[in-house]
């Protein structure tokens, strides 16, 4: 247990994953907040019905649809857009620590980042929700 | 209800979820989805899409601060993300095809659990032995800093701890919660690593856990902006107030009430369960 393996008692890096983290979150809130107030100025006096699952109500369930909401500054959108940031936010955080291990050299850990990033990305692909 | 009454409403339902969760170190998803269905009547499978949600926000959130200590083990947590990123993924996948009435029973099973393992004592098996071949090859044994100066601890079990992750992001999945309770029986009782380093580490990867899972919420329509709006915004201010004051009271008396409350919830999640209500 040689310390100068751990990468991670590097400060810079320790310093550069925290403020990733936060930055993330806060701007996903941003978002989220700005998209929820054109929300509820558009839609505040609706009556919400939540009782029954009904998967095609948001209509917001692809990358591509939250995309083309943003684009005509729909409120909803604009907060499911901030919900994406917000679970990409620990994503690009393994991304980080992918590339932070390749300067390492600690290829092991590359290989595991990279196995968690794909594990991601084919639930990602669409492909699994029947 | 209208959108605005059911905001405000959940709004500060979350708030105060985020704040007792954050205080008693369960997370607030274990009361945001009893808020959800039994109080404001919503379909449990939307609860779940909006408590992940909140997952991810606090517990990116906390670990940004925890990172930043040196505490966190990056390589332990890493590692493990691969049992627990599967088995999230698995149990989002299933929950559509599981009647709703046994996924309320699941998760008041979880809670009962969960208040349960709040009240344990803790004992702190960590020691600097000895280790596993695999938690040499995947160079898991680590070091933190304490007042006395840096400490090193040895990672056991290594198997055994990739194991339980498994069932832990199974349930994390299933029932957007981020299962810390699981997590902390794999790594402190299972693994023996110190408890400051396990608490922050579970607390690391709950955050691609839940971000795999919540994945495939977003693709089946789970995820609500009306709901993902109100619960995670209050559960995190909930729970950045709730690590404010939690440096400068003892929690144990409102452990004991909140168990209380877990358990009372738990019940009542079974019980609609039972009788098919949810």
């Amino acid at each position: 247990m040689k310390k100068e393996l751990n990468f991670y008692s590097d400060k810079d890096v320790q310093l550069i994953l925290g403020t990733l983290l936060r930055v993330g979150v806060m701007v996903s809130m941003i978002v989220i907040f700005a998209g929820g107030t054109l929300y509820l100025f558009g839609r505040y006096s609706e009556v919400i019905d939540y009782r029954v699952f009904d998967p095609h109500k948001t209509g917001l369930t692809s990358i591509a649809s939250v995309y083309k909401g943003v684009v005509h500054l729909d409120g909803s959108a604009i907060t499911q857009f901030g919900v994406l940031l917000l679970i990409f936010t620990p994503v690009a955080r393994v991304v980080f620590s992918v590339f932070s291990f390749l300067v390492e050299r600690d290829y092991l850990y590359v290989l595991i980042g990279l196995l968690v990033l794909a594990i991601i990305l084919v639930s990602l692909s669409n492909k699994l929700v029947g | 209800m209208s959108v605005l009454v059911f905001t405000l409403i959940l709004l500060v339902g979350a708030f105060l979820a985020g704040l007792l969760g954050s205080l008693t170190g369960l997370g607030g998803g274990v009361i945001v989805i009893p808020l959800l269905t039994l109080v404001l009547g919503v379909d449990i499978h939307y609860a779940i899409g909006a408590s992940i949600v909140s997952v991810i926000a606090t517990s990116s959130g906390s670990a940004a601060a925890y990172v930043k200590e040196g505490i966190t083990n990056i390589r332990i947590g890493m590692f493990l993300e691969i049992a627990t990123t599967i088995s999230a993924v698995f149990g989002a996948i299933i929950t559509i095809y599981i009647n709703t009435g046994y996924i309320a029973i699941a998760f008041g099973l979880i809670l009962l659990f969960s208040a349960l393992m709040m009240m344990r004592k803790k004992v702190d098996r960590s020691d600097n032995d000895t280790s596993g071949k695999l938690a040499v090859f995947f160079k898991l044994n680590g070091s933190y800093p304490t007042l006395e100066g840096i400490k090193y601890y040895a990672v056991h079990n290594v198997a055994g701890g990739f194991l339980m992750m498994f069932v832990a992001g199974v349930i994390s999945g299933l029932l957007g919660i981020g299962s810390g309770a699981l997590k902390v029986i794999a790594m402190d009782n299972i693994m023996r690593i110190p408890f400051k380093v396990s608490t922050t580490t579970s607390n690391f990867m709950m955050g691609v856990t839940a971000a795999a899972s919540a994945v495939v919420y977003f693709h089946r329509g789970q995820i609500d902006p009306g709901i993902a709006l109100p619960v995670s915004i209050g559960v995190l201010i909930g729970a950045t107030v709730g690590s404010k004051i939690l440096l400068k009271t003892n929690t144990e008396k409102l452990k004991v009430v909140f168990a209380l409350v877990v358990a009372f919830l738990a019940l009542q999640m079974i019980y609609n369960g039972l009788s098919g209500r949810l």
